[in-house]
This record gives structure tokens, sequence and C-alpha cells, in this order.
């Protein structure tokens, strides 16, 4: 593939990101970051943390390139890094395949005259409202509006802006997040602001379908949000002032109004038309909307093989959903380049490790100004005199940025040249920047454990910008508990363990196999625990998808593929009874029947699944017309001629979902039921079909199945938890008898059918949890290791999951997942070792008095009980380092390495003697 | 099962275009297992959307 690259003007290997050319440019440009809220310069960075932190001229907008004279920012770099010379590139990539991830835009709303939006300052977009809540935004995340710099008493939110609408915009779709955003945005507005606020969310339907959004809607109507199921009549400002007029129809069809100060639009998600020029040179297939068009089964497929797709370009989707998009396709993108791994891959020639241990400390010090994050406030000249005179200090250096890449190589020959063995960097937080100087260390031959850093930055210039006398001396007392501790670091060790490169996963559902499938095309042999006596879960009960493809006929090819791949041993009707180890080296017991069975496996997916929950309401069990999805697609599957009879179908929405029992959405019932009412109105146009909601959640293109089922005639009723619908016995038929809002009257129909759909609900197997030493959350699902950035991975390594164990969800988003978690697996799989040590905890068996305080406190479960020795024992794999068991200890027998007692005393000691 | 070079009409690198939270991602996984990543972003910076946010939900945590 060939690739343009555009020139940068900037040599990324000489800025040092000083900031000097911007602050010497004369030209101002709008600002996209910021949405042009605020102005930057010509020669910019876009944001920052950007990375990679380097300058860019922006030659739409450079006076040099419109005038052919200027070049302020040439003459004022300190680096020599401006090359007006440079050209646009061609780069041509030799690939294996290609993955998709060009994101969304914002939709943009000038266009809808009826919200003024480019007439009226105090409209603003999602967006622009992002950026004024943050504290790197134009108003630095203080909350005032944008015409007169005041603080809003009251903020509306208008929902739906570019989504859901064929009539102004032409977006049919729902964007999926805007419902979720709002909220965020209403509950994080009343945080920033000074005073108290008003915020009203004006919507159709709240969306709030994934995992722990109910709650937070919930929350967010408790801390006195007000949402208005309306539809917005007009907009307009009131004359003489800012403020904003809202005239709004609520659900009964009264006109009501409203003044706000603010009205921030709930923008949709959109493809820019710069990406469906993309695909079309890709000759990739898009949707009607200009989405990536994908099938159910593929999810991170496109209809060109060998492209994939991901995030927002196959549809609208949260940031959980574009990360377990993204590893799905790194997992789908290489299952063909398997005998290719590690073939393009280079390994670092590292130098030898020197040792240390007999030297006496000679400690360097490097002080940051971090471009003027520190040295705008932190008198940095005067912190270096200061850490000449400490002891064990042998070479003291002032950086711009000690981060940058010149500096590290400088670092590098410093310690080299001057002997140094030990390493203190006065600067931000190891959180994000002390890996960094681990390597440094490893490149001048040092142990990386040798590095310690003194945070001046976010513990101080930030904190303490209006007196940077007091901040100096603060930087000079951190830096001197740095350097005090340095002294007595020692080189800690890592050390390789055997890794088995083989996989467990544990449930033979749809994703369950699809994810051993994967495992097993990347060349990794795969135990498939069912405890069943058939592969195929749930999925085999299911009729048609969203997009209209048979689920059962997909599903039993699918076993047929996991029966015949070789690498994949199927273990049917087992379960697991106990799991010993750790990453790499797990062992885990099957019981079948009576046999047993010791697998040896490296990581280990949980795929267990979830089950429909068996309603106790509704005369379910009691009346033949009544029944759950899952049984009217068994009538589907099996063209049952019950349904030739049918007149009436009556459908209720959340039973057992969003209620005090289960208070989340079960996210796929809503759609099941248009799936549903749809194919009953395809096999009889005069069929009615009745659909009792609370609030209809077809997100994403989903929404296209609402679209059409109002088209063809199927009527919507909403009611609310307070008057449900109720249903008595009617002969054959059940007759329910509910409150229409709209018309605010009691109204029965009868129904021969009546379709509940049913909450899915976790299995809440706390034995498994217990097993795998995992969490479940409040409503019994696995609980992940960070809802948005590990969206497949468990606190403790090499354990993954995928499914409806992890919460309710269709079979694409499964399936997904199910690669997501095998890519993860991979992560792993890919190593010929495990690396173990560093940071641990380490017990000294002759102080440990055997209290089991440690034991109880670890939260990894690393840290077991030698009985016969009647001490606590860590295991290293597990230890992940967090000291909760040295804090713990009474008797002091657990060392943290790199934080013993020794180490942390003469901190503290050094804390308290300035 | 690795470095076998049978295959020499594959290539065991990927490039990934959008250096947003997804490409970010997918491009860190391919690293990790083994592929050399091309990561294609039109911008000066990855960071993507992503990077404007404020906080995100439902955690609230800071976007960066």
């Amino acid at each position: 593939m060939t690739v343009t690259q555009h020139p940068r003007f900037v040599d990324l290997d000489r800025c040092i990101a000083c900031g000097t050319c911007a602050e010497k440019c004369p030209k101002k440009a709008n600002d996209s970051y910021n949405e042009n809220l605020v102005k930057r310069k010509a020669i910019y960075v876009p944001y920052s943390q950007t990375v990679p932190l380097k300058y860019a001229i922006d030659p739409e907008n450079c006076i040099y390139f419109a005038k052919g004279k200027c070049k302020a920012c040439e003459k004022f770099c300190p680096a020599g890094a401006i090359n007006f010379n440079d050209a646009e590139k061609e780069i041509t990539l030799q690939v294996g395949s290609i993955i998709l991830a060009p994101g969304f835009k914002s939709f943009d709303p000038s266009s809808y005259d009826t919200y003024s939006y480019t007439n009226l300052p105090n409209v603003v977009t999602a967006i622009e409202f992002e950026r004024i809540l943050s504290a790197t935004g134009p108003f630095m995340g203080h909350l005032v509006r944008p015409s007169d710099n005041k603080e809003p008493n009251k903020i509306a939110w208008f929902q739906c802006i570019g989504s859901r609408d064929i009539n102004l915009c032409d977006h049919g779709y729902c964007s999926s997040v805007c419902c979720m955003y709002a909220i965020k945005q209403t509950l994080i507005a009343k945080e920033h602001s000074g005073i108290p606020i008003d915020c009203a969310v004006f919507y159709m339907d709240m969306r709030t379908h994934g995992k722990d959004f109910d709650r937070y809607y919930e929350n967010a109507q408790k801390s006195g949000v007000r949402f208005i199921r309306s539809r917005i009549h007009s907009l307009s400002q009131i004359a003489g002032t800012d403020d904003l007029l809202v005239r709004y129809a609520t659900e009964d069809g009264t006109l009501e109004q409203e003044i706000f100060d603010m009205v921030v639009l709930s923008t949709g998600l959109e493809i820019d038309k710069s990406i469906i020029e993309l695909a079309a040179r890709l000759g990739i297939k898009l949707d009607n909307d200009n989405f990536s068009l994908t099938d159910t089964f593929h999810p991170v497929a496109t209809s060109v093989p060998g492209i994939y797709a991901c995030g927002a370009f196959s549809g609208p989707k949260d940031i959980p959903s574009s990360v377990t998009e993204a590893s799905a396709a790194a997992c789908a993108a290489t299952e063909h380049l398997a005998p290719v791994r590690f073939t393009r891959t280079k390994s670092l020639d590292l130098p030898p490790e020197k040792d240390v241990t007999r030297e006496a400390p000679r400690i360097g010090v490097f002080v940051c100004n971090c471009g003027i994050n520190i040295g705008g406030v932190i008198k940095v000249p005067e912190v270096v005199e200061y850490a000449r005179t400490l002891p064990n200090v042998a070479y003291v250096e002032e950086n711009l940025f000690t981060c940058s890449q010149d500096t590290q190589e400088k670092i590098t020959e410093v310690i080299k040249d001057k002997g140094l063995n030990r390493v203190v960097v006065a600067a931000c937080s190891p959180r994000t920047h002390e890996s960094l100087f681990q390597e440094t260390l490893i490149n001048a031959g040092l142990n990386k454990y040798l590095v310690e850093m003194a945070n001046i930055r976010n513990q101080d210039s930030w904190v303490h910008s209006e007196d940077p006398d007091a901040a100096t001396e603060k930087a000079k007392d951190l830096v001197r508990m740095a350097v005090a501790k340095t002294a007595l670091l020692t080189p800690l060790r890592e050390t390789d363990l055997n890794n088995i490169r083989s996989a467990l996963v544990l449930g033979g559902g749809v994703a369950g196999m699809t994810a051993a499938l994967s495992l097993a095309r990347h060349g990794y042999p795969v135990h498939l625990v069912e405890k069943s006596e058939a592969l195929g879960g749930n999925a085999l009960r299911l009729y048609k998808t969203h997009k209209g493809e048979a689920v059962a006929s997909y599903v039993q090819g699918l076993v047929r593929a996991v029966e015949s791949e070789k690498l994949i041993t199927v273990h049917l009707d087992s379960i697991v009874t106990n799991v010993d180890g750790f990453v790499g080296n797990f062992k885990t017991d099957l019981s079948h029947g009576s046999s047993r069975e010791v697998i040896e496996h490296g990581v280990a997916i949980l795929a267990v699944g979830a089950k429909e929950y068996e309603p106790k309401e509704y005369l379910y069990g009691e009346h033949d017309a009544v029944m759950t999805h899952l049984e009217l697609d068994y009538l589907f599957l099996h063209n049952d001629t019950r349904l030739d009879g049918v007149k009436n179908v009556a459908f209720i929405q959340c039973v057992g979902s969003r209620n005090q029992e289960n208070p989340y959405c079960s996210k796929v019932c809503c759609s099941h039921s248009l799936v549903s009412a749809l194919e009953l109105k395809r096999r009889k146009k005069d069929i009615n079909v009745y659909i009792f909601y609370r609030d209809i959640r077809t997100y994403g293109k989903r929404e296209i199945l609402y679209r059409e089922a109002r088209e063809k005639g199927v009527l919507f009723f909403r009611y609310s938890l307070d008057e449900k619908p109720v249903v008595s016995p009617n002969g054959d038929r059940v007759q329910i008898v509910f409150r229409d809002p709209v018309l605010d009257r009691r109204l029965a129909v009868n129904a021969d059918i009546l379709c509940l759909a049913t909450a899915i609900i976790s299995h809440r197997d706390q034995s498994l949890a217990q097993l795998f030493k995992v969490p479940l959350d409040m409503d019994g699902w696995l609980l992940e290791a960070h809802q948005k950035l590990r969206p497949v991975d468990f606190p403790n390594d090499g354990i993954f999951l995928c499914g409806m164990a992890h919460y309710p969800k269709p079979i694409d988003e499964s399936i997904a997942q199910a690669k997501a978690a095998a890519s993860r697996a991979l992560t792993i799989l890919a190593k010929e070792k495990i690396k173990v040590g560093g940071i641990v905890s380490r017990i000294v068996p002759e102080l440990c008095s055997g209290c089991f305080g440690c034991v109880n406190v670890c939260p990894y479960g690393a840290i077991t009980f030698d009985y016969d020795k009647q001490i606590a024992v860590v295991n290293e794999a597990l230890c992940k380092g967090c000291g909760a068991c040295a804090a713990t200890c009474p008797s002091e027998a657990v060392i943290l390495m790199g934080f013993d007692k020794e180490e942390l005393y003469a901190q503290i000691t050094s804390a308290l003697s300035a | 099962m690795e470095k076998k070079d049978d295959s020499k009409e594959l290539e065991g690198a990927v490039a990934v275009i959008g250096g947003g939270i997804a490409g970010m991602q997918t491009a860190l996984d391919l690293a990790n297992s083994g592929y050399y990543v091309y990561l294609v972003e039109k911008t000066a910076g990855i960071g993507g959307v992503m990077a404007q946010l404020d906080k995100t939900f439902p955690t609230n945590d800071c976007s960066m």
C-alpha cells in the first residue's frame, strides 16, 4: 500500500517542544482541538499531551507560505528544527493486512435553522461543551457561557441532533453514545460549576443500554437532573439578553416553554467525507449511512479480504466497544499471518548490566523544566544548585524536557562518562514516565530499578503556581527526599519463567467457540470446556439477527469448525473444580462425571454466558398465550402451526430488567422484539402487533428496525414502572390493560400471543469467580479490569472475559469481544517466557508471626500460607507490588522491593530534616 | 510454529489507519503479539476525538 506523508516542516528528531516557535509566531489560527473556540498559532502542537510532542506548521495559515517571508519560528528555534523545504513523501509499505480505524466526525448542526447554532453563541455542540468543561479548554475548565462569560444557572441538552432524523440530516440511525455523554455532561457541569445549576435533558428515549449505564442515569435523576420526554418546537434568543427561550411539546402534545442560559446540542456521530473517499479508493463497501458494511458474524471484517475495520467507522459506538473491536481487529487481521509472526519485528541489542552493588552511590540528578510547566513556576537553576550540595550526588543537570529523545541519549552518555550508578529525575509522575527512564538506564548498562522520580510538576508547580518561592522550596525538599531514598536503592532482579503456550476457554457458546477458533488459527492449542452435553449455547435457540441473518445455521457451522479443528480439544459435560498457578503456568482440574483431568495452560478465557430470566409476572407459566423471546423464536424456527391463526400479538418490554431486582438494561430485548414484530408482519401483513415499552433502545443501526416497524404499523405504547400493563386471562387469549400516555386514557387489547421481553441474567457463579480469583459486580457480571481501557482483561494477568458473562449483548458484540479476548490472550501466548520479579513483596521467614494479615489484605491472591512452616509466602508471579501487605504486617516481615523500610524511612527522615 | 520461512508471500506487518483510541489499541495488541505495525494518522498527533473529551462515562475518569 502507498501512503502520502504530508510535510510537517519541523524535524521530529530535533524539535524539543520548547514552545519558543509558537511564542514568536505572529500568525493566529483557529484551534481545532478546542473546536475553534480559541486561537492557536500557525506553528503548533495539537494539544499539550500530544504524542509525539513535536510542533508542526500548518501551511494553510503560515505567513511564510502565503507571503514568502516571516520565518520567525526558524529564527528563534534553539534546536534548528524548522525545515521549510520539507516536502510531501510517498511511502510504500509491505503489509499482510490493513486495519481501518478512521473514526467519526461530530455532526455539524449548522444546517438546522431550528436550533440557530450558527447565530446564537450560547448554543454549543456537545464536543464544544467538552472543551468548555476541560481544564485545557478555552475557559480553563471554568464553566461559563461563550457570549458573556457568565456562569450559567440553567443549561438544556437537546438529544438526537443529527441522529434518528431522516428529514433534515438523512441520518436514520441512533448515534448510540449521546444519551450517556449528555448525562455525563450534566453531572460534570454540576461538579464544575461554582454555583448550583439546573440541568434539563430534552429527549425521545433515554438509551442507557450498556454496563452500569442505567445506574448512571438513575444517579443523575437522583442528583436532580431533569429528563423531559419531549420534542423541541423552537429555540430563540430573548431580546435584549443572551438567554434562550426553549419551546417544546410534551408527550401528550402540550406546548411548554422555559428559559435557559445555554443549550447544548447532543450531536451525533457521522462519517467524514474524506473517509468515504478513502473507502472508495480501497474498494470497501459502505452501508446507506456510510459506515463500513459488516455482517453480524464478522463484525470487524470489511467487504475486502485482508482489510478490517474497527471503532466508529463500522457503526456509532462508545469507547469500551471501540477498544474491544480494536483488539478484535488485531486478532482477525493476523489469523492468516500466524506463520510470519515475529518475522518483521526487531529485537533490541542491550548492553550488559553493570554490577554496582559494591560501589558507593554516585547519583545523577536531572531536573526538568517541562517547557514552562515547571520552569515557569519553580526556579529550576536554584533547585539544581541545591541538588549539588546533597550527599552522594555526583552530577546535576537542568533539562528543558528531560523526557525528550535527545535528552535520553545524553543521560545515557553522562551515566557512562561520569560513572553514575543511580539516577534521580525531578520532573513529573512515575506513572507516565518511569518506564521511559528505566529504559534509559538499561541502555546505559544500569539495572532499571536504580532510578527514582521526584514529581515536581503534578505535585508542585501545578498545584502551587501562585507561590513560586514556596514551590521552589518544595521542589528542593522533593529532590532531597528522592536522593536520600536513591542512595539506598539496590538492583532488583527479574527472572524468566516458562510460558505454557496453550489456552483454556471456559464456555462453549458463540463467544467461547469464537475465541477458541481464533487462538487455534493463530497456532496455539486450546482446551474448550463446556458444562452441558453440547456446544452452541443460547444462540442455537435464536431465530434471526437484527440484520436478518439466520443464527442457528451459523452456530451449527461454528460447532462443526470447532469440532474439526485439530488444535482444539473439546471437553463436554465438564466443569472446573480447581485452578492453581498464574499467568503462563496455570494448572486447572476438570471433572467429567467421575473422571478427572488436569490441564496445563498459560491463559484462560471465561465465556460462561448468561441465561434468560424466568418471569414470575404477566401470567407466565399460567397461560399458554404467554411466552418468552426464546419460546417465540422456537415457533419461528420450526414454522409452528400455532403462528397460523394468530391475529394479535403483544410484547411487553423490560420484564425483569430495569427494576429493583435487576437494575440494568438487558440491551438486546428491544431489538429482539422489533425483529420478531417485523417477522410476524412479514409472515402475515394484517397481523396486529402491540409493543409496550419504557424506552425503545434500538441503538446504532438497529434504529432502522424501529422506523420500519412504525412504517409497517406496529403500535407502540409507553408504560411507566408505577403503572405497568395488567394481564388477565381471556379464554385462549390474554387481555392487556394499559394507560396510553398520549391519549391519557386506559385502553385494553386482547392478544393471541403475549411475548415477554425478558431480562438476561447472570448465572451468578460465585465458585467460578473464586476459582479464578476474578470479581463479579453487583449484578453478577464478571467485572473487567477497566471498563473503557481494558474491557476484556481482569486485574490478574492471563485471564480474560467475553460474551454475556460480561453483560447482556447481541451476537455481533459477543463475537467482537471473543476475538478481543483472544487478541489479549495472544499478547501473552506470543511470549516464550514470562517475566516475574522486580517490584514485588518478599517475606522474611524469621520475622513472620503467621498472623494472616497479609494473606487477607492481598487483592491479587498472591500470598498463601505455608502451614508446615507456619509462615506466609508470596508468589512473585501474582504479586503486583501494591504494598498492601507491607503496610499491614505488624512485624515488618514484608519487604516491598524498591520500597523497603530503610528506603522509606530515609525519605521520611529527609522530609523532616529541612 | 514461529519464524517459519515457508510463506514468503505473507508479510508479518500490519498497517493501521487512524490514531484514535481504536487505532492505538489495535496497534498495541498487534505489536505485543509479534507484528510490526505502521500506524498512519492524518493529523500532527495521535489521540483522536477521545483526547478532546474532558471526562468519559460511566467511570467519569479523565480522558487523558
